[in-house]
């Protein structure tokens, strides 16, 4: 009896619960990690690590701590604010070096100059040029989140069909009516997978930024407070802001990634 | 050729020397002249009796150590955990939800991690970096592993080819485009976080200088650092670059006749 009904469900598992099968051992792989977290730190096998119930006990406090939410409000607003204008500058500037042959040749040498400066290592220049310390985010996370929509811009607009251009070219459309067309549709996966990658570089900067001056409010001033204190509660507070960062980066992730795959399922089929 | 020399380049002096008499013109503490800086570089750090002064070699040669051997580590213990859980279907559907998370992280949020437990010094900017670097290159290399044409690997268990033979012979150059994906973002995110942490926690590095010449408003200090940064990062792009040009020619051979 168990044997013909253990074949029957292997001969062809229904993809609703082989689904649930997969979830389940996502679940288990998590749980047994925060059980070996648990025990690592009960047990003082790792004497600086707080066990997982502290630092998860934590986390959940977090979100009703109104400094914490403040602080976390503060990076969410500069990213939110620096990425749709690293978007208005990437896009059309990506747009004219796909088109125009002559100017991407000229500004080559300075791409590539200026591409590989880690952004980060202008923080502190950013800091003397752009006062409250809010701009200097923003102007932060402008820089350093074009350079990738900017590139996959440009590979886009490569990337074109040739043969779609030409074409309309034929029938009398202007460059402009090419572009907005043809150009800027096609090339539109590669702006957002460009934009996907910046996002996660727009949340890297904020948090420096924030970390490394201070005076900048969001989760790094946060990080900044909570690794001042002394032992094992500072790393409590540092462990559950990580968790925090992580769960951020996580949900911005997935809603961009979920959003790519929507717009752009044409490209796939 | 030189002609198109020209054409390449004209751009970069023109603009460098815009700014030349602009900065002269506005005379401008935080707009110092390029030839200022250039100075400053001389001064400072290039006029050593080997061509580097003392203090350049002090602070640029364990800022280059720490983020080739820490980037160096992370590839190693990234490749080899990736093909490892890759090729391990069970294993991988128990650990993904922790890889996805541990990528999420934002890696400078891990700084203060390390800060709290070593306060100053090496360690907190190789944890930084190894920590920060890992995630792609991990998630590259179980990906690829993971999609390795099953075919070659029956061929191999058939014709008995011993398992080290199938990992080096198969499973890795099968794997290797992707893996080299992952490698080229952890590069421009291993300097990145090499600085921040030389920003926040050492006596000495790269980053240091730019910390200690913002708080002395040191203007050409903090242009030349940047500038500094520019060639390590163009230096280290550029080696990478033709690493993975060298060990992909047969991926690229490949594709063009398949």
């Amino acid at each position: 009896m168990t044997i013909t009904a253990t074949l029957a469900g292997r001969g062809r598992i229904s993809p609703s619960r082989a689904r649930l099968a997969k979830y389940l051992r996502h679940a288990t792989g998590v749980a047994v990690f925060i059980l070996a977290w648990e025990l690592a730190g009960r047990t003082g096998l790792i004497s600086w690590l707080p066990a997982a119930s502290t630092s998860l006990a934590r986390v959940a406090q977090l979100a009703a701590d109104p400094a914490f939410l403040a602080d976390l409000a503060s990076t969410l607003t500069a990213a939110a604010v620096g990425l749709p204008l690293a978007v208005l500058v990437a896009v059309p500037v990506g747009l004219l070096l796909g088109t125009v042959p002559v100017v991407e040749e000229m500004t080559r040498a300075i791409v590539e100059f200026l591409r590989p400066i880690p952004s980060v290592a202008l923080i502190p220049l950013a800091m003397f040029f752009f006062q409250p310390e809010i701009n200097a985010k923003v102007a932060l996370i402008v820089y350093a989140a074009s350079w990738p929509i900017l590139i996959n811009t440009l590979y886009g607009v490569r990337d074109v069909d040739p043969v779609a251009t030409e074409t309309l070219r034929s029938f009398g459309f202007g460059p402009g009516a090419v572009i907005w067309r043809v150009s800027l549709p096609s090339a539109a996966p590669f702006i957002f997978t460009g934009v996907r990658l910046a996002a996660s570089i727009t949340l890297i900067l904020a948090i420096s930024v924030e970390y490394v001056v201070g005076g900048a409010g969001g989760i790094g001033a946060f990080l900044i407070q909570a690794s001042t204190g002394i032992g094992a509660d500072a790393m409590v507070d540092v462990i559950a802001t990580l968790v925090w960062a992580g769960l951020v980066g996580l949900v911005v992730n997935t809603l961009l990634l979920r959003a790519e795959r929507r717009l752009f399922r044409w490209r796939h089929a | 050729m030189i002609a198109t020399l020209v054409r390449r380049l004209w751009l970069a002096p023109v603009l460098l020397a815009c700014w030349e008499l602009l900065a002269r013109a506005q005379a401008s503490p935080y707009l110092p002249a390029p030839t200022r800086i250039a100075s400053w570089m001389y001064e400072r750090w290039f006029s050593g009796p080997y061509v580097l002064t003392e203090e350049a070699v002090d602070n640029f040669v364990p800022s280059l150590v720490r983020v080739v051997g820490s980037w160096s580590v992370a590839v190693v213990a990234g490749v080899a955990l990736g093909v490892a859980i890759g090729r391990m279907a069970w294993l991988s559907d128990y650990v993904d939800p922790l890889v996805e998370f541990g990528r999420a992280v934002p890696p400078p949020a891990m700084l203060p991690v390390f800060l709290v437990l070593f306060t100053m010094g090496t360690q907190v900017q190789v944890a930084t970096i190894v920590f920060g670097v890992v995630w792609p290159i991990l998630l590259n290399s179980i990906d690829g592993a993971r999609n390795v044409d099953p075919l070659q690997l029956e061929t191999a268990a058939v014709f008995g080819v011993p398992a080290r033979l199938r990992l080096l012979r198969i499973i890795l150059p099968s794997a290797s485009p992707k893996i080299f994906a992952g490698l080229r973002l952890s590069v421009s995110l291993a300097l990145i976080l090499m600085v921040i942490s030389e920003l926040k926690g050492s006596t000495d590095g790269i980053g240091y200088l730019l910390s200690t010449a913002s708080n002395n408003a040191d203007m050409p200090g903090l242009w030349a650092g940047v500038v500094v940064l520019g060639v390590l990062g163009y230096a280290l792009n550029s080696l990478f670059l033709m690493a993975e040009r060298r060990v992909l020619t047969w991926h690229r051979g490949a594709r063009r006749t398949a």
